[in-house]
């Protein structure tokens, strides 16, 4: 059994050496292939021991260096943290197969530095899952947009180019405007940037600030793709679709929410942010966030324009759960950072499956292909209905506690939003496969197979339908973290 | 003992030992010998800067008269935290841009010059460190011209690559003149109104000279006049120019080195010359030079988007970056003017790096470096880019290099003085330098070099300089325990010198 430390070292480590080994490995293309999946497996063995030791009670640390007096890169994992790592993780081992897959099939160019910087992304999310205090959260949160930068702009076209401009000015405005003044403001306020059990914030701050200072920490991260400022999320679609299933549909995005959270149980404290009621301005922007992007999800062709669309929705479930500060809320968020990445990357994955092998990126071309890609349509089929939040999968657990967690809170109106949400869920989700498999075909394609494509889909797919029925340690930390442990 | 006479006459060694070269290396003939004098010279700087900085870290003083003349009648130079701080970043870098300079002279400078250009390069420099260490309001004015005029002959040298080198220099002769001028009516002011030209000694006897109106006008002048020299907006005119099209190894060296010392000495004046009058100071303060330091931001930020030449692009973003520590002085209170100084050692480190990459861009590709020329360049020269690219996001505050350091501290220092507009200004502006970053790193990285352009060969003599600066700028954005615990001393200092308390 290896101690907690050295799993924490590994779990970081292996991403950061695998990028630095790609240039490397390059000289075979199986070898560099290859070290994706192997260091996956390597994180994710590591973010399990954590996860467990987590469970035990204990809050594992690694210290890494002293900036200046206060100022520590230390890594300390919460239970909030472990669920995190664990689906980044996780979720790596297939992107990183399923990436193989996609860019040999796509005959993709800058494979190398693709894979390089793929890892720094995944690098920098398991930093920020595991992060000790808001300077090293902070830290990770920049090199996680950074590193991702080259990914999104990976075709090096126009249309990349200025999408990766829009990325970068709103991910990285936001986050210097905004989020770096709120890191600041706690910090000269309480002296502290620790995450601690139940918060911290309480008789620290003028009552009057907290909603803004909540203010600043939603809007300054712009991953969590708040309304307004969302538009970064659509716009990196232009990424080849393991950059948009991993990273764009988990690590980056939820390393926005996770933040969200993590500032909210451990620097607020649930019970301070819900007797102030500094949050409920935040309720309704994410009810407006859920209902207005499942609209505009309905009105986009591009199947991938559609699910980004479909995850800033998603997204806003998670911070809703935050902002409804009730303990509920806060287990269904953290359990919603789990099912709907296994949903939602289930569904890039098909996306990107369906452009790879038909070379189709619109909903109105699936007409009749149903039974040209059966296994993409049936994974398709089980992570939409789990993203609905219909049992038996995953989803529905997440969105059950976060609506009895609304009805906890009083917010009857907010039970509303989520039922209309479902319900339009439902169609803009349901609505692809409808065509595929119930109308004429339209467009007779050649379909080129590519087992490395399908076979993820497939798994993440079955994920999620495990996730309904094996979920007790999930659900153990979401109540460690709810409880603000 | 021999240890002690040098380590007693460390301060006066410090100005002496690259003035005393500067001839030597005018005559020598051959270029390699003149830079092996320059290398000496700004490598003796630094040693003896270290030396000072490890007796001045707690909080000692050190006093050094010059021919053993009592202050306040003789000159007399004192090193405290301050100044030393001050020094060890200078000299550092100065180092650093000698070493640099070697290869990135041979191409713009005629070898014939080489032995005068490393002569004017030592004289700025012992000007500069003169200037820092001098507690003589007057003897100031004479580094300054020092430093001025060699720094003239620098940025004319140029010349041999674009005629506009000569414009750039006399401009900055006139201006830079008209800025001592101003700061030297002051210093008469003043000693009419005191008797004195000691610094301790002036602000000990302000308050006796009773708010007259002719020390306001002394004041007004030296103030003023420094500015100038500093480069803040909206006295910085000659600096774009200046940097762009002076040699690279020129710009290297004046941006890391030159206005940083203007700005300690506008420190200096501020709170150490004046501090007998803390209540005109502080309407200065918060009247004009955080006005200034705010508009010089935007203006520098501004003028760097829409600039397409790479020099001069950086140069306008200096602009910006002195005022963001204008900023931090101007604000007046220990944590932002220790901000100030931490962002002194950080944007020397940052500009430093930027204009070596720079000059290594021009060397390879024998061209100014534009918008137009560094496409695809990241690819030709991956060494001298990867540098660049790290030094850059130094300067747009990426975490874990250098840059963060400065914008946490400042940032910290701002939200103190509850501020929260100027905050916002700063935030905004900050967000907006890496627009005018990312303009360049797209070009540099995101754009295939044109077809049939030549191979480019990486000299180590160009990039091990650029990489040891840009190694720097991530070793100070994770063990910044150093610069900012000696950049608190040093404030802490600025403001223990109150009159009466001497030391």
């Amino acid at each position: 059994m290896m101690s907690v430390q050295t799993a924490m070292l590994m779990g970081l480590l292996a991403p950061l050496m695998v990028a630095v080994l790609t240039p490397f490995l390059a000289v075979r293309h199986v070898w560099r292939d290859a070290a994706g999946p192997v260091g996956g497996v390597i994180t994710f063995i590591a973010a399990v021991e954590v996860a467990l030791a987590v469970l035990d009670g204990e809050t594992p640390r690694l210290f890494v260096a002293q900036i200046a007096e206060g100022l520590a890169i230390e890594f300390a994992v919460t239970p909030l943290g472990a669920i995190f790592g664990l689906v980044a993780s996780g979720l790596w081992i297939l992107a990183a197969l399923y990436s193989v897959g996609y860019m040999r099939g796509n005959h993709e160019k800058h494979q190398t530095r693709f894979a390089a910087f793929y890892a720094v992304a995944v690098h920098a999310a398991m930093a920020v899952a595991w992060s000790g205090n808001l300077l090293v959260l902070f830290i990770f949160y920049e090199i996680l947009t950074f590193s991702t930068y080259p990914l999104v702009t990976h075709k090096e076209s126009a249309a990349a180019r200025n999408a990766g401009r829009l990325y970068m000015s709103i991910l990285v405005g936001t986050s210097v405007i905004l989020l770096l003044p709120a890191v600041v403001w706690v910090w000269f306020n309480t002296g502290t940037l620790d995450f601690r059990p139940g918060g911290y914030l309480e008789g620290q701050i003028d009552p009057t600030m907290v909603p803004i200072l909540l203010g600043l920490f939603a809007f300054g991260v712009g991953k969590a793709a708040l309304m307004p400022i969302h538009r970064w999320l659509p716009a990196a679609m232009v990424a080849p679709t393991p950059v948009s299933a991993l990273l764009h549909a988990v690590a980056v995005v939820k390393a926005g929410v996770f933040t969200i959270l993590t500032v909210v149980v451990y620097v607020f404290g649930i019970d301070f942010l819900a007797k102030t009621g500094a949050s409920q301005w935040l309720i309704w922007l994410t009810a407006f966030t859920i209902l207005v992007s499942s609209v505009v999800a309905i009105s986009k062709d591009d199947i991938k324009a559609r699910l980004a669309y479909s995850t800033i929705s998603q997204l806003s479930y998670i911070v809703l759960g935050a902002a409804l500060a009730s303990q509920m809320a806060v287990q269904g968020a953290a359990l919603h950072i789990v099912m709907h990445a296994a949903g939602k990357i289930t569904l890039f994955f098909c996306a990107g499956a369906i452009y790879v092998q038909a070379h189709l990126t619109k909903v109105s071309d699936l007409d009749g292909q149903g039974r040209e890609m059966p296994w993409v349509f049936a994974a398709f089929f089980v992570g939409a209905l789990s993203i609905i939040g219909i049992p038996p999968f995953g989803g529905s657990w997440s969105k059950f506690m976060l609506m009895v967690g609304a009805a906890d809170a009083g917010y009857i109106a907010i039970l509303v939003v989520l039922g209309l949400s479902s319900l339009l869920n439902v169609y803009y989700l349901l609505e692809p496969l409808s065509r595929a498999f119930f109308r004429e075909k339209i467009k007779s394609v050649e379909v080129k197979r590519h087992p490395l494509v399908v076979i993820p889909p497939v798994m993440t797919a079955l994920i999620s339908v495990a996730l309904f029925f094996y979920n007790e340690t999930l659900l153990e930390l979401a109540i460690l973290a709810s409880r603000g442990q | 003992m021999m240890g002690s006479v040098i380590l007693t006459n460390l301060p006066a060694l410090l100005v002496a030992v690259p003035l005393l070269l500067a001839p030597i290396s005018a005559l020598f003939p051959f270029a390699g010998l003149a830079w092996a004098v320059a290398l000496v010279g700004t490598g003796a700087s630094l040693i003896f800067a270290l030396l000072l900085q490890s007796v001045t870290e707690t909080g000692a003083r050190i006093s050094y008269h010059l021919g053993n003349w009592e202050p306040p009648w003789g000159i007399e130079f004192v090193v405290d935290s301050a100044s030393s701080l001050t020094l060890v970043v200078m000299s550092g870098l100065g180092f650093l841009a000698t070493l640099a300079a070697r290869q990135l002279v041979t191409n713009e400078i005629a070898e014939k010059d080489i032995g005068k250009f490393y002569a004017a390069w030592l004289l700025v420099s012992g000007g500069l460190f003169g200037l820092v260490m001098t507690a003589d309001a007057f003897n100031l004015f004479v580094f300054l011209e020092i430093s001025a005029l060699a720094s003239v002959i620098l940025i004319g040298m140029g010349a041999g690559t674009d005629r506009r080198a000569l414009i750039a220099g006399y401009h900055y002769l006139v201006i830079g003149a008209v800025g001592a001028t101003f700061y030297v009516i002051g210093v008469g002011f003043i000693y009419a109104m005191t008797g004195s030209l000691n610094m301790v000694d002036i602000a000990n006897r302000i308050p006796d000279a009773g708010g007259s109106a002719a020390i306001y006008v002394g004041f007004g002048f030296m103030v003023a006049g420094i500015l100038v020299k500093a480069a803040i907006f909206p006295v910085h005119i000659w600096l774009p120019a200046a940097y762009s099209y002076a040699p690279s190894a020129v710009s290297t060296l004046l941006a890391s080195i030159a206005t940083k010392a203007a700005l300690y000495v506008l420190a200096r004046i501020l709170f150490t010359v004046f501090s007998g009058m803390p209540d005109v100071v502080t309407i200065a303060l918060s009247n004009v030079i955080v006005p200034l330091a705010v508009g010089g931001v935007f203006v520098g930020t501004i003028m760097a988007i829409y600039e397409a030449d790479v020099k001069k692009l950086f140069a306008h973003s200096s602009v910006a970056q002195i005022g963001y520590i204008a900023l931090g002085l101007g604000l007046g209170t220990p944590a932002s003017v220790s901000a100030a100084f931490i962002h002194i050692g950080n944007h020397a480190l940052i500009k430093g790096g930027i204009f070596m990459a720079i000059g290594g861009f021009v060397a390879a590709l024998g061209a100014r470096a534009s918008l137009d020329s560094l496409i695809g360049i990241g690819r030709r020269l991956p060494l001298t880019a990867t540098a660049f690219l790290i030094c850059g996001l130094s300067l747009a505050g990426l975490p874990l290099t250098a840059g963060f350091i400065s914008k946490l501290y400042l940032v910290r220092a701002i939200l103190e003085t509850e501020s929260y507009v100027i905050l916002s200004l700063v935030l905004i502006s900050s967000a907006l330098s890496v627009v005018y970053l990312w303009k360049i790193m797209e070009v540099m990285w995101m754009q295939p070099a044109p077809a049939r352009s030549p191979k480019l060969v990486e000299n180590p003599a160009i990039y091990l300089p650029i990489w040891i600066v840009a190694l720097g700028n991530i070793w100070f954005g994770i063990d910044a325990s150093w610069l900012v615990s000696a950049s608190q001393m040093a404030a802490q200092i600025l403001f223990d010198i109150s009159p009466g308390g001497g030391a």
